[in-house]
């Protein structure tokens, strides 16, 4: 167990913000807090690393009261990156992400290695950016630095508020992506707020929906669009198109089949989602597409009829 | 303009030797009023030229120090004007009063920087210290120096009897122990001020990011805040010294010494070179500190 929050009571000017709150977080999950603003979720959030206080339960960090942690120590612990990502902007690239270690009193090679292995990781050159300033990056190499930044000490947790909120939605995805891969090569605890459903469906193992200070609904992506717990979920999510954030979360693959008479005169790649496969047919007025893999192999073919029987 | 500064020095000198035909000591040639005024006013003009030029901060320099050569002339070339031969019999004295002018404006102006520092930063926590200081530094301000140097004498010869060991510390009525006082008093609220605008100042996102990074205040304070800060807070401190080796003068009233006490021993013997002598280093020595910090800002304005 990486975090439990148990019966987590916060007042906000005398009333009750949030009421009861009761939550486990597993080794290796990617948690996302989803809710309208002012549910409470960047609350919650902040309680991990103590930013913000509890008044009544306990929160465990490894199975111990973060209060018995000291709290410089414990925020060394958990990675911390946040909207406005506040590099320091009289620190070069490097420096900034070397915050943590060099607070932990890493030496200065160690410093270095890891320094320029984290900017690998999120596909900027060491070479080019490592001895920059902040204000010499676009928004969206700033939010890479944070993330670097935040995962410098290799922490056993990464707290991620909103991170990618101000950013354009192309550069947003790219994020979103690289995010993914780095959850799914290191295995870090990730816990990620957002107000951004298709945010939260693309990344989450498991969604935590929020609503005015208490768990709606905890989920796995599908479970909370396939069965919503109550009103407020589905309306959350989108009652309209429920259906077709489903088809984004799944792969046309198992839906492949071999191919019977003449092939399909418009192909996809096997990666694709069945929302994609749909929209896709919708566009081309076709009700079979060929398959094939990343070379343009053909590897078979799926029907519009499969798809929507899912 | 500097040949035209040399010039004067020459040509006074020049007369002041033909005039000065008696091989006595005793005898001064004083230059007037008028050579002063004229000797000032085309410094200013030479000056306000070297400001206006838009130079480097270097290059500035350098062409500012060209214009101090007429001076150091004066002590050679102008050897049989009265101001050469009242320093010639003031040479050991002179020496003394700069480095206890110097003295004085760094025990006025270290302490001032160092409590000044952490009043700003108590006051970027607590609103009501700043409601609380602001006003009184404001009103020390408006008190003039000599009424503020006369204030402190009686209650620090009060303090000095009523415990001698501070007393034997050097710590009276009279001397050193009021004049930094006071200036130290003096200096406080442009340093208040300018660190508190500089901290304010500090992007509130970059300080709750290292927060939650795990900074404790004081990292915080040396590696971000005060990082970020110093731009404003120089020119705060900047106001601080040049404002401190000026007012210093006057804290030769209360006995505290330095080159005040040269320029109020010529007022009183109306010995207006001996004025001259006095007033001169304190004006290069406000200049000097007034360019120190100009270089150290555009320095520090290099990095990001």
């Amino acid at each position: 167990m990486m975090i439990r929050f148990e019966h987590i009571r916060k007042l906000y000017e005398g009333a009750a913000a949030i009421t009861d709150l009761n939550l486990d977080i597993q080794q290796g999950e990617l948690v996302v807090l989803l809710g309208p603003s002012g549910s409470g979720k960047s609350t919650v959030l902040k309680m991990v690393n103590r930013m913000v206080s509890h008044e009544g339960g306990q929160i465990l960090f490894k199975g111990k009261d973060i209060n018995s942690f000291n709290v410089q120590d414990l925020r060394r612990r958990m990675g911390y990156a946040i909207q406005s990502v506040g590099l320091f902007p009289h620190r070069t690239v490097a420096h900034n992400i070397a915050t943590v270690p060099k607070l932990l009193g890493w030496d200065a090679q160690r410093v270095q290695a890891r320094t320029h292995e984290l900017l690998k990781l999120l596909a900027m050159d060491p070479e080019q950016y490592a001895s920059r300033y902040p204000h010499q990056l676009s928004g969206g190499q700033q939010q890479r630095v944070g993330v670097a930044r935040a995962l410098a000490a290799d922490p056993d947790v990464l707290l991620m508020d909103e991170p990618f909120g101000a950013l354009d939605p192309v550069t947003r995805a790219a994020l979103q992506v690289a995010l993914k891969k780095i959850h799914r090569s290191t295995g870090k605890t990730i816990l990620f707020v957002t107000h951004d459903i298709d945010e939260a469906l693309l990344l989450a193992t498991r969604i935590v929906l929020l609503n005015q200070g208490h768990i709606s609904q905890a989920g796995t992506p599908l479970e909370l669009l396939q069965q919503p717990a109550n009103d407020f979920v589905a309306d959350f999510l989108g009652r309209a198109d429920l259906g077709l954030k489903q088809l984004s979360l799944r792969s046309i693959a198992p839906y492949t089949q071999a191919i019977e008479g003449t092939e399909p005169s418009h192909t996809i790649t096997h990666t694709a989602t069945l929302r994609e496969a749909i929209s896709h047919m919708a566009t081309l007025h076709v009700s079979t597409l060929g398959v094939t893999d990343e070379s343009g192999t053909v590897l078979g073919q799926v029907l519009a009829a499969d798809l929507l029987e899912n | 303009m500097a040949a035209n500064l040399a010039g004067m020095w020459v040509l006074a000198g020049y007369f002041a030797h033909s005039a000065t035909q008696a091989e006595n000591p005793f005898t001064r040639t004083a230059l007037g009023a008028g050579f002063w005024t004229l000797f000032a006013m085309a410094w200013m003009i030479a000056l306000d030229a070297i400001e206006r030029l838009q130079l480097t901060t270097l290059g500035r320099l350098l062409l500012q120090s060209v214009f101090l050569l007429p001076l150091l002339l004066s002590l050679n070339e102008g050897q049989h004007l009265s101001i050469a031969k009242e320093y010639a019999n003031q040479s050991d004295v002179f020496g003394a009063a700069i480095l206890r002018h110097l003295q004085i404006v760094f025990l006025a102006v270290v302490p001032a920087l160092l409590i000044g520092l952490l009043l700003a930063w108590r006051m970027t926590k607590k609103q009501n210290l700043r409601q609380a200081l602001f006003p009184v530094l404001n009103v020390i301000q408006t008190i003039p120096s000599i009424a503020l140097f006369g204030l402190l004498m009686a209650p620090l010869a009060w303090i000095a009897i009523q415990l001698p060991a501070l007393g034997r510390a050097g710590i009276s009525g009279v001397g050193l122990a009021p004049a930094v006082i006071a200036l130290f008093m003096y200096a406080l609220l442009p340093i208040v001020r300018s660190a508190l605008a500089g901290l304010e100042q500090v992007p509130a996102e970059a300080i709750n990011a290292a927060r939650g990074m795990g900074m404790s205040a004081g990292q915080l304070l040396w590696q971000i805040e005060l990082p970020l800060a110093m731009p404003v807070l120089l020119i705060g401190l900047r106001t601080a010294v040049v404002q401190t080796t000026g007012l210093a003068a006057v804290s030769a009233l209360v006995g505290a010494g330095g080159l005040g006490q040269m320029m109020f021993d010529g007022l009183f013997s109306a010995a207006n070179e001996l004025v001259i002598l006095g007033v001169i280093p304190i004006v290069l020595l406000a200049l000097l500190a007034d360019t120190f910090f100009k270089v150290l800002s555009s320095l520090i304005k290099k990095r990001p």
